[in-house]
């Protein structure tokens, strides 16, 4: 998994807590830095795609490791 | 990008149907969607300052059931006095179990985001409602007022 500037544990959290969380910590980071998203709602692999299509923002990993998925996502 | 919005009409006051509109307009505006909630007649419930929202099995054949009572219990008992409040307790624990978000953290998340909430002011009136009991952070409004915002959405829901 390649760098990142800020961590988000989202396990536990069902739809739509993870995207909630993720646009609040993306606020707080500096354009061109990377959010890591760890995530245990299934549904949040179509939904961080989705999220990132819609706002912009890059998803540049995106894959599911011990049980957890796990997003990169790059703050335009 | 011009920023698209959603305007959303929440008619029902039961804990069930007081997710959809608070789960998609909170997520709306994470997508960067204006937002807009009118809430009227029972979808008044869903802002009032103390949420005792319930679920009921009577007259909903699709809601499961712990136990799979769904399957083989008779319809009639689900009338019975208490099971009403039993039910709202599973459900409300199977949420929490689930790591689904409690309405009142969903709603403050609307609110944080900016979506505005919109009382009917004649469902108010109507219901001898008192405008202390809702939160603070809405309007009170009328038809006029959803269509304003509604006449140039680029979704419109009906919950």
């Amino acid at each position: 998994m390649a760098d990142f500037d800020q961590e988000l544990d989202a396990s536990g959290l069902n739809c739509p807590l993870p995207i909630l969380r993720a646009k609040k910590s993306l606020a707080g980071l500096e354009a061109g830095q990377v959010l890591h998203i760890i995530a245990t709602d299934p549904g949040s692999v179509k939904d961080f795609e989705a999220f990132a299509k819609q706002t912009g923002n890059e998803l540049m990993e995106s894959k599911e490791e011990g049980g957890k998925f796990h997003f990169l996502i790059k703050k335009a | 990008m011009e920023e698209k919005k959603l305007a959303i009409i929440a008619t029902k006051g039961s804990l069930d149907w007081a997710y959809p509109p608070f789960i998609l307009a909170s997520t709306a505006s994470a997508l960067g969607y204006e937002t807009e909630i009118f809430f009227t007649f029972y979808g008044l419930q869903l802002l009032k300052k103390n949420l005792s929202l319930e679920v009921t099995p009577l007259g909903n054949p699709g809601m499961p059931m712990p136990m799979g009572m769904d399957k083989w219990f008779p319809v009639a008992l689900t009338a019975l006095p208490g099971m009403q409040s039993m039910m709202t307790y599973m459900m409300k624990k199977k949420m929490a179990d689930k790591g689904v978000a409690g309405l009142d953290e969903l709603r403050e998340l609307c609110q944080e985001a900016e979506v505005r909430l919109i009382a009917c002011q004649m469902t108010v009136d109507l219901f001898d409602m008192n405008p202390s009991d809702f939160i603070d952070g809405i309007e009170f409004a009328g038809a006029a007022r959803f269509f304003e915002f509604a006449g140039e959405s680029d979704i419109c829901l009906y919950i």
